[in-house]
């Protein structure tokens, strides 16, 4: 699984993108948060606040709630502050 | 396009400058049925004297997508005849253009409301992030999403 970082979330984390084998067991965006956040204090840094960091899956706005079964390429993002 | 009535859309991420009358011209050419057009742009504002350009990061394909997605909304909620969106990205200096929203409608008030509802969206859902470069040639902070923006998308239910 594809996993893409952006803005602050990227600096955090170090890296923009990275390949990923997602371990059984992780069904939802929530559930890669918190593995993610045990893998290492960049990750523990870059998901600190619960809540803040938005993801997308395919290029398409989810909810932590949402399963992630089948998806090709997961963001992490602030919120937007375009426009 | 059907007898000239036909919804034209576009969608442009880039980070070069855009051209207001030029798109205009671009988005109402050959047209007899467009009685009004709303144009919003946005422009690259100091913070107190403090900075000296906004860097725009964005996520390619997905800001496309998601800005897509928002003039859909728009289109199925109001009678509107073209639609333009050009965001650019890069680091933009003081008093740069940052983006453009043309509405093109028969009448003003869905010209007008549209141009509201897509910078709304725009500001809280399109996938682009802001941060500050400095006076003092350092890089700055991101730039925060402010509650105001994301109460702004609320009135549209």
């Amino acid at each position: 699984m594809k996993l893409v970082y952006f803005a602050w979330v990227r600096e955090r984390v170090g890296k923009t993108d990275e390949d990923l084998e997602v371990p059984e067991g992780i069904a939802t965006v929530a559930d890669l948060v918190r593995w993610l956040k045990g893998r290492g204090e960049e990750y523990e840094y870059a998901f600190e606040n619960d809540g803040i960091v938005r993801a997308a899956i395919d290029h398409v706005h989810v909810k932590p709630e949402a399963p992630i079964a089948g998806a090709r390429e997961i963001a992490f993002f602030p919120p937007m502050t375009g426009g | 396009m059907k007898g000239g009535s036909a919804m034209a859309r576009t969608i442009r991420i880039q980070a070069e400058p855009f051209d207001v009358a030029g798109e205009t011209a671009a988005l109402t050419r050959g047209r007899a049925d467009i009685g009004a057009v709303v144009s919003f742009m946005g422009f690259c504002r100091d913070e107190g004297g403090r900075l000296t350009a906004l860097e725009l990061e964005h996520y390619p394909g997905m800001a496309e997508a998601e800005i897509a997605r928002i003039a859909e909304r728009a289109e199925s909620r109001w009678p509107l005849l073209g639609l333009t969106v050009i965001h650019r990205f890069g680091r933009l200096s003081l008093g740069e253009e940052i983006v453009l929203v043309l509405a093109a409608s028969a009448h003003r008030t869905a010209a007008f409301e549209a141009a509201s509802f897509l910078m709304d969206y725009l500001k809280t859902q399109a996938p682009f992030w802001k941060r500050e470069h400095l006076k003092d040639g350092t890089v700055g902070a991101w730039v925060e999403a402010k509650e105001a923006d994301d109460r702004a998308v609320e009135r549209w239910g």
